[in-house]
């Protein structure tokens, strides 16, 4: 029977048969593509080992939530959708291009299994693909060329603007869509003007107006149109190949991957190496993060994996102040380090210290570690545990700013970045002998135990401002009949942030002293008013009590109605709550804070625009406190702004150091008067009905 | 180049609460956390930096007891290359002078281009280093807050004088310094570097050691008192109106010759 028209596994040009085109195409794209990724896959052979292989189905129902069902993706909904739509099309058409390369060698080429109904009904829908998937690639170029969102923008110190990539796939990506298309309506066009049974073509996709409006066409054009277009189709396709691993595009490669090997135990860090104990530390020469090499392959993963996508720096807190640090180009350098440093022909260049190369030692100390980043990437890009590396090996060759420098020693001399006493660490419950007889309150120090350890950490302890906070939650506690104590001098800094800013032996010492005198108290519970304490307790330590936040504990004095609520009647005070990084994104403790608060009659309560998982960090607590950033206004500031475009008057706080920053802020801002902020914990203390 | 840095262990003001002792003899030492004095470690720092740039090793030596150890450890944590300790109970008490006698019996046992030491202790009364050049006859510059090494045998130094101006003289080794803080940013020690230098070997010398006549170190300063002085009236605090405080304030200044009329 005559064909339809001559396939390309069939046709010849000048007397050569084209099927040997559809050979050498794919033969050439295929082996230029295993040389491109062996050389990618280069620096993974000198990396660092990390142990992500086991928790499979965790890491199974990951990929499902987060790589198939695009779950983060519409936290920006225009684009959201426009990048499932083409996430949705390559998935779809993974198959359609896969047989077309095989259909130019082996002429009405299926899969097996497609042969059948199954098979009309994918080139049904996969029609649609193709279509949206152009519909999507054009609005994507509109926005990358005409409307260009702010976050794609590339700060001038960062190099040249990425538009050309971004237009140039886009570009490869539409030629795809309308080769294939063309592929398949001019055979369906040729079909109908010879009078044959056409393939059932859906209406309204781009393959069915090339087969509607083709059909004016003379049988040659169609033919030359057919061949041409699947020639087209396939250097484009392999072209394309070869270009993914070559920049931002990788991740189309690199996603399944690194959603699959993603950081399950948010709030943790990792440890300085995998593998290596916390008691073998000493053995080791080198801490932390000097050369690339240092990194772990899954760090490295990540820096192909990054989409170039800007919405990493386009909610971090640092970035928006104006200082140095801007995530997305934390993985952009990283990712250009290793393109050229490992290139695709010549020698591998000698490896150079990454501080002072492509990264300043203040663009890495500006990390507050509030995880706003790692929240919004829909790749699971991690950043924090890559900021720790990187200040750990600082730590190590004894670069620290000196600002950091006294609170470290401190810390190390008397366990807390203030330097004093250890003896005054419970004077906030005994030197006031009013409130001494009004709250009695269980000294542990000398011995003697407690069901539950109130764990009250270093700011808690000795700021003036804040032991107010701890004398609330101190009468919350007795008025909830909770058989609590503190620890005294025998407690020290949780060592959070000495952690986060590097200095892991110094945490390791603060924990040993911290888990033998937890332990020895005999309590069976832990309870605290410090997110960040609360954090290092549950996820830095080892083989403690339970670790409750004491809104926890709040929450339920107030269901079984051991606290009563007298109504707040003051109509003009608006209140809005404020997530601290370490009870929120790090912990997902969004609604006991907000339910208790609720739990005040009448209470007028607003949310501000960045809430929940995307609150806005205060400026960050602990050692940061300490730091002396380039910046040009505090992440406070802008924090009351968002309060008082809410249309809040008070900013209700659950964190001693967004207190301390937002009421810094309040003052720096002018706006004492007409902004306020209290904690959670006093609010209820001064509504409670006694 | 051969540098010596003299450091000092002391109770570090910014961690301990300084109270005077019931007694009035001196401060409560019961509760108190002790480092290495911070003048000191600018000079090490200091000396760490020329070694690095123009070869040679860095000593830090201390007068004091078995304690005083850390400090040195510390030092050599950071990067010196040597440290000695001088403990002998006859230097128990030693005054300035005692002190820089017993230093420079050390630094005639060495052979150093440049010695080092902080412009005062967080105790001290800023002398030692000037003391211990006078009795080595060698050349001494106080405040330093720049070296430039400009060959084996010369040496440029500055210090800021009044203004924030800033004055260079030059200077032929050896010599001493003292430093004055500022004149770097010194290298954070963590716990890591410190369990690193652990078991390095200090040599301790004592007054038999060193040839030193204990009673050549006998203080010749007594101690007579340590008080609180009594507190005076406090500030005057101006209130009223902001042009009421203006005007009060411009009273006061010319009255007390603040202001020419």
């Amino acid at each position: 029977m005559e064909p339809v028209l001559i396939s390309p596994a069939k046709a010849s040009i000048l007397g050569i048969p084209t099927v040997i085109f559809s050979v050498l195409i794919p033969i050439a794209g295929v082996a230029l593509f295993a040389y491109i990724m062996a050389k990618r896959v280069a620096p993974l052979v000198f990396s660092n080992p990390d142990f992500r292989f086991d928790r499979i189905p965790e890491r199974i129902k990951g990929v499902l939530k987060l790589w198939l069902a695009q779950w983060k993706q519409p936290r920006y909904m225009l684009a959201g959708v426009i990048h499932i739509m083409l996430f949705a099309g390559f998935i779809i058409l993974s198959i359609r291009s896969s047989s077309l390369v095989i259909v130019g060698i082996h002429d009405g080429f299926v899969f097996p299994g497609l042969k059948g109904t199954l098979g009309h009904v994918y080139n049904f829908f996969k029609d649609y693909a193709a279509t949206m998937v152009l519909i999507a690639a054009l609005m994507a170029a509109y926005r990358r060329a005409i409307v260009k969102p702010k976050r794609y923008d590339v700060p001038k110190k960062y190099g040249k603007p990425h538009t050309g990539e971004a237009l140039f796939v886009l570009a490869m990506i539409s030629g795809l869509m309308i080769t294939e298309s063309l592929f398949e309506g001019t055979m369906a066009a040729a079909a109908v003007k010879k009078g044959f049974e056409a393939e059932f073509i859906a209406p309204l996709t781009l393959a069915w107006i090339f087969k509607v409006s083709m059909t004016v066409l003379p049988i040659g054009s169609l033919q030359a149109t057919h061949v041409i277009a699947y020639y087209l189709h396939d250097i484009i396709f392999f072209s394309f190949l070869c270009f993914l691993p070559m920049g931002k595009h990788f991740h189309v490669i690199t996603s399944l991957f690194n959603v699959y090997f993603m950081k399950l135990d948010k709030g943790t860090v990792k440890p300085v190496k995998w593998g290596v104990a916390d008691d073998k530390l000493d053995e080791l020469k080198s801490f932390g993060v000097k050369k690339f090499e240092d990194f772990t392959w899954k760090h490295m993963l990540d820096f192909y994996s990054c989409a170039d996508c800007g919405r990493c720096s386009d909610h971090c807190p640092a970035n928006a102040v104006g200082r140095p640090l801007s995530p997305r180009f934390i993985s952009i350098k990283a990712r250009d380090y290793a393109f050229s440093h490992y290139p695709l022909r010549g020698p591998l260049k000698a490896s150079e210290p990454l501080i002072g190369g492509i990264f300043e030692e203040d663009e890495i100390w500006s990390c507050t570690t509030c995880g706003a980043c790692e929240e919004e990437c829909p790749l699971m890009i991690e950043y924090i545990d890559k900021m720790v590396d990187l200040r750990r090996g600082m730590v190590d060759d004894g670069n620290v700013p000196q600002s950091l420098q006294k609170p470290l020693s401190a810390l190390e001399k008397r366990g807390n970045p203030w330097g004093k006493m250890e003896k005054k660490r419970a004077e906030w419950a005994f030197k006031d002998k009013a409130f001494q007889a009004a709250c009695p309150v269980k000294l542990l120090e000398n011995g003697g135990n407690a069901e539950t350890l109130f764990f009250v950490d270093s700011i808690s302890s000795y700021d003036d401002r804040i032991i107010q906070i701890t004398q609330s939650a101190a009468r919350l506690l007795n008025a909830a009949g909770v058989d609590f104590g503190v620890l005294g001098r025998l407690e020290k800094d949780a060592g959070h942030e000495a952690r986060r800013f590097g200095e892991e032996m110094l945490f390791q010492s603060l924990k040993e002293e911290n888990t033998e005198a937890i332990l020895a108290s005999g309590a069976q519970r832990i309870v605290t008013a410090d997110p960040h304490a609360y954090n290092a307790l549950k996820k830095d330590y080892k083989g403690l009590p339970p670790v409750y936040h004491i809104s926890e504990f709040i929450a339920e004095a107030i269901r079984s109605g051991k606290i009563r609520l007298n109504g707040n009647g003051d109509t003009g005070k608006v209140y809005t709550y404020h997530d601290p990084c370490y009870l929120g994104r790090h912990n997902n403790l969004y609604d006991i804070p907000r339910d208790v608060l609720d739990a005040i009659p009448g209470i007028r309560r607003v949310e501000m625009e960045k809430s929940r998982d995307r609150s806005f960090c205060c400026g960050g607590g602990g050692l940061m406190l300490f730091y002396e950033p380039i910046e040009e206004q505090r992440m406070g500031q802008l924090r009351v702004e968002m309060a008082k475009t809410a249309g809040a008057n008070i900013i209700v706080t659950a964190c001693p150091f967004c207190m301390v920053n937002m009421e810094d802020a309040i003052k720096t801002s002018g706006l004492e008067g007409e902004m306020e902020a209290i904690d959670l914990v006093e609010l209820i203390d001064r509504h409670r009905a006694v | 180049m051969e540098i010596l840095v003299c450091v000092k262990r002391v109770p570090d003001t910014s961690e301990n609460e300084i109270q005077v002792n019931g007694k009035g003899t001196d401060i409560e030492r019961d509760d108190l956390v002790y480092s290495v004095n911070e003048w000191d470690n600018y000079a090490v720092e200091e000396a760490i930096q020329i070694r690095d740039r123009v070869g040679g090793t860095v000593t830090v030596v201390t007068v004091g007891d078995d304690e005083s150890e850390e400090v040195l450890r510390r030092e050599m944590a950071m990067g010196a290359d040597n440290g000695i300790l001088l403990s002998d109970p006859a230097f128990e008490n030693a005054d300035g002078r005692g002190i820089a006698t017993i230093l420079k019996t050390a630094v005639e046992k060495g052979r150093y281009d440049l010695i080092l030491t902080g412009a005062q202790a967080d105790d001290g009364a800023g002398q030692v280093g000037g003391m211990l050049a006078a009795m080595l006859d060698v050349p001494y510059a106080s405040l330093v807050n720049v070296i430039e090494v400009l060959d084996d045998k010369k040496i440029k130094v500055g210090r800021e004088i009044a203004g924030g101006n800033q004055e260079m003289n030059e200077m032929t080794l050896p010599c001493v310094l003292s430093i004055q803080t500022g004149i770097n940013e010194p290298r954070y020690v963590g716990i890591r570097g410190i369990r690193k230098v652990a078991s390095v070997e200090i040599p301790t010398m004592g007054a038999r050691d060193l040839g030193l006549d204990p009673a050549a170190v006998a203080p010749k300063v007594k101690r007579l008192d340590y008080f609180v002085p009594d507190m005076g009236e406090g500030a005057e605090m101006l209130t009223g109106s902001t042009e009421e405080i203006i005007e009060k304030l411009m009273e006061l200044l010319k009255a007390k010759g603040g202001i020419k009329s």
